[in-house]
Formats: C-alpha cells, structure tokens, sequence
C-alpha cells in the first residue's frame, strides 16, 4: 500500500512537471552566434560600457524559438535573417553586424530575463523576433519602457498593433486580422455563401477565424456552425463527423504545424474531401507542411502573404539564393527572417550606422519601404503594422507531390488599428 | 442515432489506440515497478524509425512495423542494462528522475537525426481507404487499429496468464525474492519485461504514426495522456489499461462535440474522479 500511494504520488508530480515542460522549456541558453568576429572594428573591448555608437559594430539581438514546439519556425527565421546578412556581407551603414541569438523558448517570462540580458549585458541596438504572441506581449512593456527598437518579426497577435502598440514596435509579419479577413470576401463571391468554421482554440486561431467570420458576414454570407477543437488535438474524428452530418458547402479552417497535417489528412480519410471545398488561411498548406500531409491537401484554396510560387523576379531571386545556401525551400518563416534582416540594415544605412538614438532608429525602421518578395512592403505609420497584398493559393497535384499555386489577389490589407 | 453509433466507433479507435501506446507502460510499471517517463520517448523513437525504414530501407508498412519495434526493444534492453539496472536498489525516485533525464536526452538526439519540422508515416496502401459506416465515410485504418489493438491485448493476457513465462512474471510481482530463491533469474526476468515494454512501444509509435504524426513533443503530449490512463486503469493491470483507454478514448471524442468548452480538462477530470473514487484504479490491484 505504501508503496503504491508512493507511485500515485509520483505520478501527479511526473505529470505536473511534464505538463509544465510542454508549456515551455525552460532556460536552455540559445548560445551566442556564430557572428563575424569583431576584428574589422579595431575596438579591443566592445563588451564594455562604451556606447555602441562609438564602436564599429552594431549589435543585432533576435530572440526566437530555438527549443520546443516552434523550433523548425525559429530555425527558419534565422536562416532567412542570416541570408540577407550574407547578401550584404554582414555590414549596415559602415558597421559590423553582430547577431545575437537568445531562445525565446516560448515561455513568456524566461523570454523577458533573456530581453534583459540582451539589453544589459550585450547592448543590443535592436531587437527582432519572436514567434509567440505570448512572449511579444510580455516584452512589450519592458522594450517601450526602455526604448529598444523592435521589429516583430512574426508574432501575429492583433493587440502588438493596436492597444498595445508602442513608439518602438514595428512589425514586419502578419496580423490575425490580415489573414483572417483576406479570405471573407473572397470566399462569399468565388467559394460559397454558407461556411462552416473549424479553428485551433488559442488566442491566435480564435482571432484568425474571428476577422474571417466579420469579413465573410460583412459580404453577406453565413456561418453555419463553429467547432474549436484544443490547440495539439491528436485525433479531429469527432469534429469531422460533426462538420460531415451538417453538410456544409465549404470548412473555413485555421489550424497550424502539427495541428495542420493532422486536420487535412483526416478531412480526407473522413470522406470530406472532395465533398466539402477547405478553405483557411495559408498555414493549412504551407511549404513545411505540405511534404508531411502526402497528397491530401490537393484542393485546399487559402489566403496568405507569400508563398514559394509566387512569380515575381524579386521572390526568385530570394528562393534562388536561399536554395543555394541551405539547400532546401524557404517556409514563410524564412521569408519573415529575410525581410526583417533587409528592414534593419536599411534602416541603419539610413542613418549613416548612427544608431546611438534609438528613437531616431526607430523612425528609420518605419520608414523603410521596398519590394519584397512578397510583394510591395511599407509600414503603417500610424498603427506600426506592415500594410501589404493578401494572395490566394490553391493546392495542386504535382505528379506524386503537392505545389500551391498563385488563384487570385484579394488587394492590399491595412489593419483598422483597433 | 447514426452519429452516436459513428462516434462511438471514432471513440473505440481511438481508445484502442492509446490502448496499444499504453500497454508497455503499464506492463513495466505492473511487474517491474518501474515508472517509465522515457516510455513516450521510447513510442517516439519507434515512429521516427519507422519512417526511416520505410523511406530508405524497405517502402513497406509492414516492415517498418516488424523491425522498428525490435529496434527499440534492443535499445530498451541496453537502457535497462547500463542504466536502470543500478537503479533498482535506489527505489522508484531516481528511477522516475533518471528516466525523466533520459526524455529529454532522447528528444534532442532524435531532433538531430531526424529534424524539428513535422514528418509524416504513410499508411499501408492495402488500409489507406474509406468504407462506408452507419451513412458515414469512415477510414479502414481506423478500423484496422481497433484489430490490431485487440489482438494486442489478447496475446499479453494469454502470455502473462497461460505461459510459464508470464507465471514467472506474476510470481515475481508478489514476491521477487521468492521467485529467485526457486532458482529464477530475476534480473534475466526484469530485462526481458523492460525489452517487451519497449517493443510495445515501438508498436506504438509505428501504428499511431500515421494517425498523429512525427514530430517534436509528440513524446511528452502521449507520455501525458499514458500517465493518465495508468491511473484511471490501475497500476500494473492489463485489462484495467485496456478499459481506461477505452473510456478515455469514448469520454474524449464525445465530450469534445457535446462539450467542446471543457474537452481539454475531461480525461483530467475523469483521472481526478477515479482518483476520489476509487484510488487504486478502476481494476488496480492492491500492491503490497
């Protein structure tokens, strides 16, 4: 008996703790990267508590997942930051450019002590990432109060730019809103007038299919039913057979990474395939998630902000030069990574590599505009936020493989700030 | 009445899937006594092996399915001999502790052989079908499972009820050192439960690899819904783990259509309940 109260004992311990190690691993050091040293800057100490305007280098912090569930995303980002950094041979306005890489670990408050080393001890000029909203909120207050300038350069929750929008945020990615209402139109003309809603049930999923659900009502259609299935569900059959007995013409879905491979494999062996037209936003048919769901996502017709076919010389040339380097396709990730590398240093070379005020550094940052490879990129000058073309993709068999291709432009998205 | 029968059956799948991730848990937990925290990582290794072996060694499911599983039983074998076998005198904390570690170890090994980005097990082209049930579609693989995870369960009752070996098993459950002072090698005995264990959850890992995926974390999200299924179930019982996946499997799949705003904490409420209930388990056995 003892021995078995013992047990029980250790398994709410066990479980505890591992349910806490699946919400973030803890503090698991990035390591500092593997920069170019800083020989070119002749100063010998740069550690120290000069100004770092004074010294030749600027100092790049970016804080992004490189342990736990977003890895792959964080991983993608750097490869997509570090491209860009190589194209200009890791210079911006006559400086050196030191990258320093933290793991957000997406743990909000484990990311906030990493902020503070950046800061403190490294004196980072600027900082860029992460990949969870959580996170970004938490640093939020910590980057206005101590005016860093900051590029999001993912994080796609709607409040970064809205409520919470600060003086020294800028945000390259996404916002819920973007990708959820760049579909509702959309939808309502070329889909269907009723449509079924199938989200993730987290802050971002919520969001994502809130904006869709106001866009698609605001055209005149009608949602038929809702289901929120548990962010990580192992098994959609319940919800398949639920969406099956009601019939609908067309399933908007937001589901992402695993989530996403596991949702479009099941809606074909479930027999809505075919029956029922999948629509969402581009994450259910993304270029890291499409090899995983075999052939299942042929059909799937989504709205997102680029994507690896996109004809356009300035998209070839990034998923050209990308190839060469890594040796296999970017993901939207690495496009959000090349961007925000591009976002900086022309911001820097802006202001002549002067980046002892930060405010001014901040300004730059808003003022950058160029064409991306995913189309014309500026800022929004008045929420922070990037303004910029939502596309429709539609999944095709490829002989044995799957390609998306490029359906539709649904024109350029501002988010309303509020 | 069609979608209460059709979810059910969607419920029964998935239960006698977990049935199959569990069983080796519970197996080494009931006659070792050895809490088993790299189980999920041991069901995570026989996935990725799988997808290895059907990607470059043999294009075939049914290989993967033989000799992933053995991998796994021979790298339990070698945790067992270099690493738990000192452990046994040290008692069930540093065996939960070492376990624990080794998680985490396997997770990162397995992240650098095989990648962070999500991966995926095809089916055996003879199951990847549809039929037709109660006027729904309904995957062949699913069905398959349900097979596969009572053929499971059959032949570890016949083994641990109607062979010598299982005989020994049970005899060394209720008194080691009896059983080795009747000239059993015990420790022969523990080695042998610790490899079937993790040949269980190669099995595992190969069957529910096309259903949930390959990915990161997919070790720690299963090791938790097998600790819980442990518990309902009762320690150390076969069938108490078979009946707690099963009401785990049908509580999860309709509580998440009736009550999608409480779907997350249902298998945890049902653990709690039993917990108050019934603390030995449903069919948990009292341990001495």
């Amino acid at each position: 008996m003892k021995k078995f109260k013992l047990a029980v004992a250790f398994l709410l311990i066990t479980s505890m703790a591992l349910v806490a190690a699946c919400g973030g691993s803890g503090s698991k050091s990035g390591g500092s990267s593997p920069a170019p040293s800083q020989q070119a800057g002749g100063s010998s100490a740069p550690q120290q508590s000069q100004a770092p305007a004074t010294s030749g280098v600027v100092k790049i912090g970016a804080l992004l997942p490189y342990s736990g569930v977003y890895t792959s995303l964080g991983e993608n980002l750097t490869r997509g930051l570090e491209l860009y950094f190589d194209q200009v041979n890791w210079t911006a306005g006559g400086k050196k450019i030191e990258l320093i890489k933290e793991d957000e670990g997406n743990d909000p408050q484990a990311a906030l002590t990493k902020l503070r080393k950046l800061v403190d001890s490294d004196k980072i000029d600027v900082l860029t990432g992460p990949v969870s909203t959580a996170v970004a909120y938490a640093l939020r207050d910590e980057v206005d109060s101590r005016q860093i300038p900051f590029l999001v350069s993912h994080a796609g929750g709607n409040d970064l730019t809205r409520s919470r929008r600060s003086d020294f945020i800028w945000r390259s990615s996404f916002s819920s809103w973007q990708i959820g209402a760049s579909m509702g139109k959309y939808a309502y003309d070329n889909i269907s007038k009723e449509v079924f809603l199938a989200a993730a049930d987290y802050a971002f999923g919520r969001e994502v299919s809130a904006a869709f659900k106001e866009a698609f009502e605001a055209a005149g259609g009608k949602i038929v039913g809702e289901v929120y299935p548990p962010l990580g569900s192992n098994d959609f059959a319940s919800y398949l057979t639920e969406i099956r007995s009601k019939n609908p013409p067309a399933v908007y879905a937001f589901f992402a990474g695993s989530d996403a491979v596991r949702f479009v494999q099941q809606y074909e062996q479930y027999g809505l395939k075919g029956k029922i037209q999948l629509i969402g936003s581009g994450w259910l048919n993304a270029e890291d998630v499409r090899p995983a769901q075999g052939m299942a996502p042929v059909g799937i017709i989504a709205t997102q902000f680029w994507d690896y076919s996109l004809d356009t010389p300035e998209n070839k040339a990034f998923v050209e030069a990308y190839e060469k380097k890594y040796g296999e396709r970017p993901s939207l990730e690495s496009l959000e990574g090349y961007d925000a590398g591009r976002i900086i240093v022309e911001a820097i070379n802006s202001l002549n590599g002067d980046v002892s005020d930060k405010r001014k550094l901040s300004e730059a940052i808003g003022k950058v505009e160029f064409t991306s490879p995913r189309g014309p990129f500026k800022f929004d000058q008045e929420t922070h936020h990037v303004i910029q073309k939502l596309y429709v993709f539609e999944t095709y068999d490829a002989g044995g493989k799957t390609e998306n291709r490029l359906v539709a432009e649904v024109g350029e998205f501002r988010d309303p700030g509020q | 009445m069609d979608i209460f029968a059709i979810q059910l059956v969607n419920g029964l799948s998935y239960g006698f899937l977990l049935f199959i991730i569990t069983c080796g848990l519970s197996l080494t937990f009931g006659i070792m006594g050895v809490l088993n925290l790299a189980h999920g990582s041991l069901y995570m290794v026989g996935a990725y092996l799988a997808l290895t072996v059907t990607r470059d060694i043999a294009p075939s499911f049914w290989a993967a399915l033989v000799i992933a599983p053995i991998l796994v039983a021979v790298i339990s074998l070698i945790i067992e001999f270099v690493l738990l076998r000192p452990t046994y005198r040290l008692g069930h904390l540093s065996q939960v502790l070492m376990t624990f570690g080794l998680a985490y170890i396997i997770h990162d090994v397995v992240r650098m052989i095989w990648g962070a980005s999500i991966q995926s097990l095809n089916m055996p082209p003879e199951l990847s079908g549809s039929v037709e049930l109660f006027g729904q579609v309904f995957p062949v693989y699913r069905l398959a499972v349900v097979g596969f995870g009572l053929a499971v369960a059959v032949v570890l009752w016949l083994l641990q009820e109607k062979t010598r070996w299982g005989a020994i098993i049970r005899a060394g459950l209720t008194n080691k050192e009896m059983v080795s002072g009747l000239g059993i090698n015990i420790k022969l005995v523990f080695s042998v439960v610790f490899a079937i264990g993790g040949l269980l959850a190669g099995i595992g890992g190969v069957a529910a690899g096309p259903v949930l995926g390959l990915y990161p974390s997919m070790e720690f999200e299963v090791l938790i819904l097998a600790l819980v299924i442990l518990v309902v179930g009762g320690l150390g019982s076969i069938a108490g783990t078979l009946l707690a996946s099963l009401l785990v499997g049908i509580l999860d799949t309709f509580g998440r259509v009736m009550f999608p705003e409480i779907s997350l904490i249902i298998i945890f409420g049902i653990m709690a309940v039993v917990l108050i209930v019934k603390p030995t388990g449903l069919l948990g056995k009292q341990v001495h």
